[in-house]
């Protein structure tokens, strides 16, 4: 009991101590401010990362699993297990990275390499458009944010509606290096470990599917983006229908930007009408 | 291929991809303010682009040989259903990726 007491008055000291601190604390406010000033901008950056990470953790199991695949794929078609690792730190664009394992058993053309990989990934110049007014107006990040744009970040970054005391430049950045690291891990764990793994993860790639429809169907509850989520699913189904499943991507998208220029044509015009 | 011929393929792939990531940065960042159709476009390409990611992923999905897409269907109808009850994005992607693993693995064996 009497050592309870005795702690008890020790924490009332302590309190005190604490309460006179936090006077002085207001006195030297504003000697501090500066200080805080550089705590506050660190706080951006981590409550950003809080608020970027659970976003990435279900890109964090589809990407270990087929950076596990792609590193297995690689080595066994024969190459060392540096090149899958380095070729996705640099490509970084997992369906790329699988087209250049067969062009380094074909004979040596750089030039077909590089137009074969602009075709492939031709989709990352409307993500670039989407992006602009996002990107564009950024300081030194927009740099590795648009070196970084695959599909998954792109997703993650195009349709996020950050509450206002989240630094947008901090959260695009986190989600990239942590889909980037999550990649270029799994790609290392499969390429170096190749042996010793073999679990039955049959189907785990759904898992992008289920990214993608989720972010398709929050948009649509939340956001109310009924007419263009709409055209770009309508877009799609059809043009996967006359095109088949290799060449549709890059004709969608381009019909897809035709129809939305032309809405917007047309509104600008309805709206031009009833200025006069 | 030689070591060399090796580097300048990857290269060649870097560039390339790196190509089609900064072109539209490139172009308008002369101008301070994207023309006003550019700002539309970032405005309604994210959602109509996410349905057609939602189809590039079923892409390679056959509709005329077994199991007729059935699986994706009643994982996708999973998802909708959780995610309609729950609004909680990673319990609804769990549920949809789990429900199709359940589904390939144990219910339409090939």
């Amino acid at each position: 009991m009497k050592s309870d007491e005795c702690n008890n008055g020790r924490e009332k000291i302590k309190e005190t101590e604490s309460v006179k601190e936090n006077v002085q604390d207001n006195v030297n406010n504003s000697v501090k401010n500066n200080v805080k000033n550089n705590v506050k901008n660190n706080g951006k950056g981590w409550e950003a990362f809080r608020y970027a990470f659970p976003l990435t953790v279900p890109i964090c199991a589809s990407f270990l699993f087929l950076g596990i695949s792609y590193g297995l794929y690689a080595v066994g078609q024969g190459l060392p297990w540096y090149l899958p690792f380095l070729m996705s730190a640099t490509i970084f664009a997992g369906s790329m990275e699988f087209v250049t394992v067969a062009l380094l058993a074909a004979p040596f053309d750089p030039l077909g390499a590089f137009v074969l990989a602009f075709m492939v990934n031709g989709r990352h110049i409307f993500y670039g458009l989407t992006m602009l007014t996002r990107y564009g107006p950024l300081d030194w990040k927009k740099y590795p944010l648009i070196y970084g744009m695959c599909d998954e970040t792109f997703a993650i970054n195009a349709t996020i509606n950050l509450p206002s005391q989240i630094d947008k430049g901090w959260f695009y950045l986190h989600v990239t290096w942590l889909n980037y690291l999550y990649w270029v891990g799994g790609v290392a764990l499969g390429a170096v470990g190749s042996h010793f793994l073999t679990f039955d993860m049959k189907g785990i790639e759904f898992i992008l599917t289920a990214l993608f429809a989720v972010i398709f169907l929050d948009m649509l509850l939340t956001a109310k983006k009924y007419q263009s989520g709409l055209i770009g699913l309508a877009v799609a189904l059809s043009m996967l229908y006359v095109l088949g499943p290799n060449l549709f991507i890059l004709p969608a998208m381009l019909v897809m930007v035709l129809i939305f220029c032309g809405l917007f044509w047309w509104d600008s015009k309805d709206r031009r009408e009833s200025e006069l | 291929m030689s070591s060399w011929d090796i580097a300048i393929t990857i290269g060649a792939v870097v560039l390339g991809t790196m190509a089609t990531r900064f072109t539209p940065f490139l172009i308008f960042s002369k101008t301070s303010k994207p023309p006003a159709i550019i700002t539309y476009l970032g405005a309604v390409l994210p959602a109509a682009v996410m349905g057609l990611l939602v189809v590039y992923s079923l892409k390679d999905v056959t509709l005329w040989t077994y199991p007729h897409g059935l699986p994706e269907l009643l994982a996708i109808l999973a998802l909708v259903v959780i995610h309609l009850v729950k609004r909680n994005m990673l319990l609804s992607i769990a549920t949809g990726t789990i429900v199709y693993m359940l589904l390939i693995q144990q219910v339409f064996i090939k």
